[in-house]
């Protein structure tokens, strides 16, 4: 039986909201939600009732963030990855500020990788699907991506020493 | 261990932290409902209204008012009901019912006394929807016996069937079963609970 869509916007908004974030940054992740579940929306009923929602919504999502990346940059080439870009993160008052920036000087692949894997919280198999290459290979470059934001993010290992 | 990889899956989560907080939820679902509706994309707009009958769940088809819930059909189920019988495209989109919401607030208030809003009564089929189609015919305040509405239909005989159709009315109060009784003048069965049934004719019998 296939639950009212609203539903699936309560169960997976806020996971679709940090998987654009993580993307795009805090600034254009909204436009790349809203556009997220609008397309999801269209499709639903289609959607066979065994899929993954959630996995198929983070499938959505990068589609639209790089749409949205797209537009905003103007530049109309299609691309294999996001390229990396300075963040847009830096909210007063959103308290991860650091994190956030450090996930997104991530390189693509690691950056992608992470962000599925920890916000999204798909398999390494669902995540090899949508960055192509083997499983393995997914599930090293979160763990890279995980290195790196260990030498990176200034929070982790310092154990509530942070400002 | 400071060590990220090694530390569980349900650890490392936790120092990813994002502060989303429900009013940037909010705001992005008003977003998705506006967007949505523009694109005809909500086949089933839904919202929840407070009544002195306790909160009652609007749902609308872009033909009108399809369905009236109680508190006690529950409402969690009823929208899944209305996911399977007319479209998953569900959204809480209060927009789509405002007029439905003032119309009722008027009622409860007793400055109504018979509702406009278009209905869609899709919900409903063959004797069913007949009996309740000719419900509105009994007008406010009064009462008819479920033997009078058989006959009004066309076929006395039909009591029980009279009683089912009432029982299975999905758009309570806008269309007034509440004012079908039994025979011998006591309440019969109602699908908001007696004690709704009780409040409605009350507040009626008041005007």
């Amino acid at each position: 039986m296939r639950q009212p869509f609203e539903a699936v916007v309560q169960q997976h908004g806020v996971t679709v909201l940090r998987v654009c974030r993580s993307l795009l940054g805090i600034h254009d992740a909204d436009d790349a939600w809203s556009e997220t579940f609008l397309a999801a929306m269209r499709a639903y009923p289609g959607l066979p009732e065994t899929a993954n929602v959630e996995a198929w919504l983070v499938t959505i999502a990068r589609r639209k963030s790089i749409d949205v990346h797209r537009a905003a940059r103007r530049a109309p080439l299609p691309v294999e990855e996001l390229p990396d870009a300075p963040s847009a993160l830096g909210i007063p008052g959103a308290g991860d500020d650091d994190l956030w920036a450090s996930v997104a000087a991530l390189p693509g692949r690691q950056r992608q990788a992470i962000t599925y894997r920890y916000l999204a919280g798909m398999s390494y198999a669902e995540i090899a699907t949508i960055l192509g290459g083997t499983v393995e290979a997914a599930r090293r470059a979160a763990a890279d991506g995980m290195k790196t934001l260990r030498r990176t993010y200034p929070g982790v290992n310092q154990e509530g020493a942070r400002p | 261990m400071n060590d990220l990889t090694h530390i569980p899956d349900a650890d490392a989560v936790g120092v990813l932290p994002a502060s989303i907080d429900s009013g940037t939820m909010a705001a992005l679902h008003r977003r998705l409902e506006a967007a949505a509706q523009a694109e005809g994309l909500v086949d089933v707009a839904y919202t929840t209204v407070d009544s002195p009958v306790g909160p009652l769940l609007l749902a609308a088809t872009p033909r009108g008012l399809v369905r009236v819930a109680y508190a006690i059909e529950d409402h969690d189920s009823v929208l899944e009901d209305l996911a399977v019988r007319l479209s998953p495209r569900v959204l809480r989109a209060p927009k789509r019912l405002d007029a439905a919401a003032r119309e009722l607030d008027e009622y409860f208030a007793r400055t109504r006394e018979r509702f406009d809003v278009e209905l869609d009564l899709s919900l409903s089929r063959g004797f069913r929807r007949l009996v309740q189609q000719h419900l509105p015919e009994i007008g406010y305040g009064q009462t008819r016996s479920y033997r009078q509405m058989a006959e009004l239909v066309g076929n006395p005989k039909a009591v029980r069937a009279v009683g089912t159709a009432c029982a299975t009315n999905p758009l309570p109060v806008v269309v007034p079963c509440h004012r079908v009784l039994r025979t011998d003048g006591t309440l019969g069965g109602y699908i908001g609970g007696l004690e709704a049934k009780t409040a409605l004719l009350a507040l009626e019998a008041a005007a």
